[in-house]
């Protein structure tokens, strides 16, 4: 029963992956490969392929050679190239299907930027709302293999705490979420065909 | 005027001289500010990340609530993040077959209803659009003039929706700052971007971006912003910045509500001008605050 269980889940995952990669697909079938989007990014000079070189092999549907680049992660959604595209895609957002994918499949080069939205998203469903203090904390426990990931932030942490601005409230680890019921009815919804 | 009001999670902490501020200014134009009770966090950049619909559903109960409101009113967010997150809800339901009803459904389980009928807009938008700058000068106590403000837009504000402004050369800030009786110093780095939540996860390229902008504001006495992920990459990580540039690129930065308050003679109490990172000593001392 255990066993059958938790083959559905991952059923359902691989779906879910291979669902979005078609999406993915589908949205840049159109690209002309002008370069407009590589012309307009703030970013692409930090990145080993363009946006341009990433949509191609993206039309190809090279998932691997995708996510051992840089690109997809290195989006700050500036939406310069989602304005400019002469083509209309909505290639930010593209960006952010590609995000989500590289977090569902666990990308190894990927899991900071994972953890740091699925702790914020996991501190939203308890709360409602951000409580930056606790987030963090759990944040780098996430990312314990990385001890010295929180010196990083340090400077700021102290700026901030320094002014206040960080409130320090008790956290409720155990107690119902506040959004338990709404996040598991989007992830059923989902799940629909 | 009348405006429902969504502040967002980061006007409650980091940024509640935004918040602060954004209130002051506003009712000194006579408008009147009505905040969304239990109200959520819009997902931020977290939400596309993880989820589109969870993204969509989160956003929506905002909207859901504010339909609740007032009838008629428009939807007033200062933070740009935030606004974009709601208001992309307004463009998906009309582009994607199935999310209206989708979102819907999900909003049960709160007891909600989106109709898709509220107006999401930026504050710049209100500031710019609904309130003649003609109209602000009356109420300048201080003196601005010589004062030269960098005016800083940010990317979200403005894209992918141009709703009031030119996505690429923005122009909006600057009859307000010359209504305030300031100078706008020219530059073309506006609407540039920040490096935004980058400066959490890849760093070394976010303060390459927030560094060019901290260069192109040489000359200027402050920047004004209308954001605050901007408003933090751009005051936090000066001192690192100008160490890698081998040149002082310390700079004021403050939001544009509270430039607003600081001509119109508003209190500290009002504008939290303690609570920014970076005020220099001569701009202080200029503005006697």
């Amino acid at each position: 029963m255990m066993e059958q269980s938790v083959d559905v889940t991952h059923q359902t995952h691989e779906a879910h992956s291979a669902h979005l990669m078609e999406e993915v697909q589908e949205n840049v079938q159109a690209c002309m490969q002008c370069g407009t989007c590589s012309g307009s990014c703030a970013n692409s000079f930090a990145m080993d392929l363009t946006p341009r070189q990433l949509w191609r092999l993206a039309q190809l549907g090279e998932k691997e050679e995708i996510f051992n680049s840089t690109t997809f992660y290195l989006c700050s959604a500036c939406y310069y190239c989602t304005l400019r595209c002469p083509r209309g895609l909505p290639l930010t957002d593209i960006m952010g299907a590609l995000k989500r994918l590289a977090a569902a499949e666990g990308i190894e080069r990927y899991r900071q930027s994972s953890n740091f939205y699925r702790t914020f998203m996991d501190t939203v469903r308890r709360y409602g709302r951000i409580r930056e203090a606790e987030f963090m904390n759990r944040y780098f426990f996430s990312m314990k293999k990385n001890p010295f990931l929180p010196l990083g932030f340090a400077a700021v942490g102290m700026k901030l705490m320094k002014k206040r601005k960080i409130p320090l409230e008790m956290p409720k680890l155990f107690g119902k979420g506040r959004f338990d019921a709404l996040f598991r009815k989007v992830k059923e919804l989902e799940a629909r065909p | 005027m009348k405006y429902i009001y969504y502040p967002g999670c980061t006007l409650e902490t980091t940024a509640l001289e935004y918040n602060k501020s954004t209130q002051a200014a506003m009712q000194a134009l006579g408008a009147e500010l009505m905040e969304i009770e239990d109200w959520n966090c819009c997902g931020a950049a977290a939400g596309e990340a993880t989820s589109h619909l969870l993204a969509m559903v989160l956003a929506a109960r905002n909207l859901a609530l504010a339909e609740q409101m007032d009838g008629g009113a428009d939807l007033l967010i200062p933070c740009s993040g935030c606004y974009l997150n709601l208001r992309k809800v307004e463009d998906h339901v009309k582009r994607e077959e199935g999310l209206f009803d989708k979102i819907n459904e999900a909003l049960k389980e709160e007891a909600l209803e989106y109709k898709g009928r509220i107006k999401v807009r930026h504050l710049l938008d209100v500031l710019s659009r609904d309130f003649d700058p003609e109209n602000m000068k009356p109420l300048v106590k201080k003196d601005m003039s010589g004062l030269k403000v960098a005016p800083y837009y940010g990317c979200q504000a403005l894209r992918p929706y141009p709703d009031f402004d030119d996505p690429q050369e923005p122009r909006t800030m600057e009859p307000v700052i010359q209504a305030l009786g300031a100078e706008v110093h020219p530059w073309d780095v506006g609407s540039k971007c920040c490096g935004a939540a980058l400066m959490n996860t890849k760093k070394d390229v976010a303060l390459e971006l927030t560094g060019s902008i901290l260069r192109a504001a040489k000359g200027a006495d402050c920047i004004v912003t209308v954001c605050p992920m901007c408003q933090l990459n751009l005051e936090a990580y000066q001192k690192p910045i100008s160490q890698e540039q081998g040149e002082d690129l310390s700079v004021s930065i403050l939001y544009l509500p509270q430039l607003m308050g600081v001509a119109f003679g508003l209190s500290e109490k009002d504008l939290k001008l303690n609570l920014n990172l970076a005020m220099t000593k001569s701009l202080k001392e200029r503005l006697e605050i």
